[in-house]
């Protein structure tokens, strides 16, 4: 049971939203945008979250958008995991969201929750870090269309007020050749020891992490480093070299170890990648 | 704009009638199904979404009710075990000894008659997807697996 009371909204337009959760804010009411609910719902009931107010995004139709429109894939905020695997129109994110939490989850946790969530993994942003691929954002002055890179470090940066409306990834990201593990310390569910994701474009490999550092990245330069014309170990060096923070060191696992794994992924994801293709 | 703002009445829509039930916003499915309309069939297991032991199935897929709002239902469609009239996955698991204790078993009852109005020639990696959702501390597995794949229809 949650043990404290909040109203609960849900507009029916991007612009209801912002309006509600401006009036809800300057009553003091500390308003919280609501997706599929599992991590507000979970946190709240620990009392590791509080709020007065909910505004439900889900009865935004811009938000419940899967499809692609000429040569972009156009994902809503509130569409769920489950729906984007579902459908198959972008099966590396669909794989990613396949793997969090377990199936029933999935059913229930949206795009926009992930990457907006305080868990520190947020994988679903890996594949979109990946492609390049922009953001709507709304806000009070209206809608923006950005970069993911503009608004993704370390976590999403947003504004108090602002919300996810959409993911916008180009069609040609979404059938590229792509390696995605997921390392877990014991069981198949759990949070990631680690997550790796890479696809080929042009002979080059994109790769991202979660789980390896505190905060989900994309590093050029490791990049650039695992695509030097050099033997496998030395990339794989200079590539460590290049961690944009110390790697992680908890319970799921020590930095020796996640660095032990690390190193065998690289390895398997290189070949793969500049091996046979499609994996 | 749906606003619900303190305890209200709110009509929800579960085994194919319309219930009214006096919620606080902050009510979670399970409690309003269990406490506000008798039906207990859902059980509270971790009431944290990891065991599966209150999956009730809204709109055709199955969710945890333990971490659903009661007011994020309102204008969709709740099925509890309740509302399971001799499905073929009841039956299937009888003749499967697919229990042992039974607290766990609505749940997975309601996840595999999801999916198998949603995939009726489910392969084994989409059973097995399906299954890890739910927790059986006596470990049916086998058994539960065996009334799934007596009621899916395999593509040969």
């Amino acid at each position: 049971m949650i043990p404290f009371d909040f109203d609960y909204y849900r507009p029916d337009s991007i612009q209801e939203a912002v309006k509600i959760y401006e009036e809800l804010d300057t009553q003091g009411k500390q308003p919280l945008y609501y997706g599929g609910g599992t991590e507000i719902i979970t946190m709240a009931r620990t009392h590791n979250i509080f709020t007065k107010a909910l505004v439900d995004l889900k009865g935004i139709p811009e938000c419940n958008v899967l499809e692609f429109r000429n040569d972009q894939l156009v994902i809503g905020s509130t569409v769920t995991l489950t729906q984007i695997f579902e459908s198959r129109k972008f099966p590396l994110l669909g794989d990613i969201g396949s793997r969090i939490a377990d199936h029933t989850a999935q059913c229930q946790i949206t795009l926009g929750g992930n990457i907006a969530g305080t868990i520190i993994y947020r994988e679903t942003v890996l594949p979109l870090l990946l492609s390049s691929s922009q953001i709507v954002i709304a806000n009070e002055s209206g809608q923006k269309q950005v970069s993911l890179h503009e608004v993704f470090n370390e976590r999403l940066q947003l504004n108090p007020g602002e919300f996810i409306v959409q993911v916008i990834t180009d069609k040609i990201y979404t059938t590229l050749p792509y390696v995605h593990v997921k390392k877990t310390k014991y069981e198949k569910i759990d949070y990631p020891l680690m997550t790796v994701v890479a696809v080929k474009k042009d002979e080059k490999i994109r790769i991202a992490f979660s789980g390896l550092c505190s905060f989900p990245f994309r590093s050029m330069k490791m990049e650039n480093a695992l695509n030097e014309n050099s033997q496998l170990d030395v990339r794989i060096n200079n590539a460590l070299s290049h961690l944009p923070t110390s790697i992680l060191n908890d319970i799921s696992g020590s930095d020796k170890y996640r660095e032990f794994v690390l190193r065998d992924t690289l390895i398997n994801t290189l070949k793969t990648l500049e091996g046979v293709g499609l994996c | 704009m749906l606003i619900i703002e303190g305890k209200k009445v709110i009509e929800l829509y579960v085994n194919g009638k319309k219930r009214n039930v006096v919620v606080r916003p902050a009510d979670t499915l399970l409690y309003t199904l269990r406490e506000q309309l008798g039906l207990t069939g859902a059980k509270p297991g971790c009431e944290n979404g990891d065991c599966g032991s209150c999956t009730v199935i809204i709109d055709g897929w199955p969710i945890k009710s333990c971490i659903m709002l009661s007011v994020d239902a309102i204008g969709r469609n709740i099925i509890t075990i309740e509302g399971l009239k001799d499905a073929p996955i009841q039956k299937a698991f009888v003749e499967n000894w697919g229990f042992q204790c039974g607290y766990c078993t609505p749940g997975f009852l309601m996840v595999c008659h999801a999916l198998a109005n949603m995939h009726p020639n489910a392969e084994e990696h989409v059973i097995e997807k399906w299954l890890e959702s739910n927790i059986c501390r006596c470990t049916s597995y086998e058994e539960i697996q065996a009334a799934v794949h007596a009621i899916l229809k395999p593509l040969s």
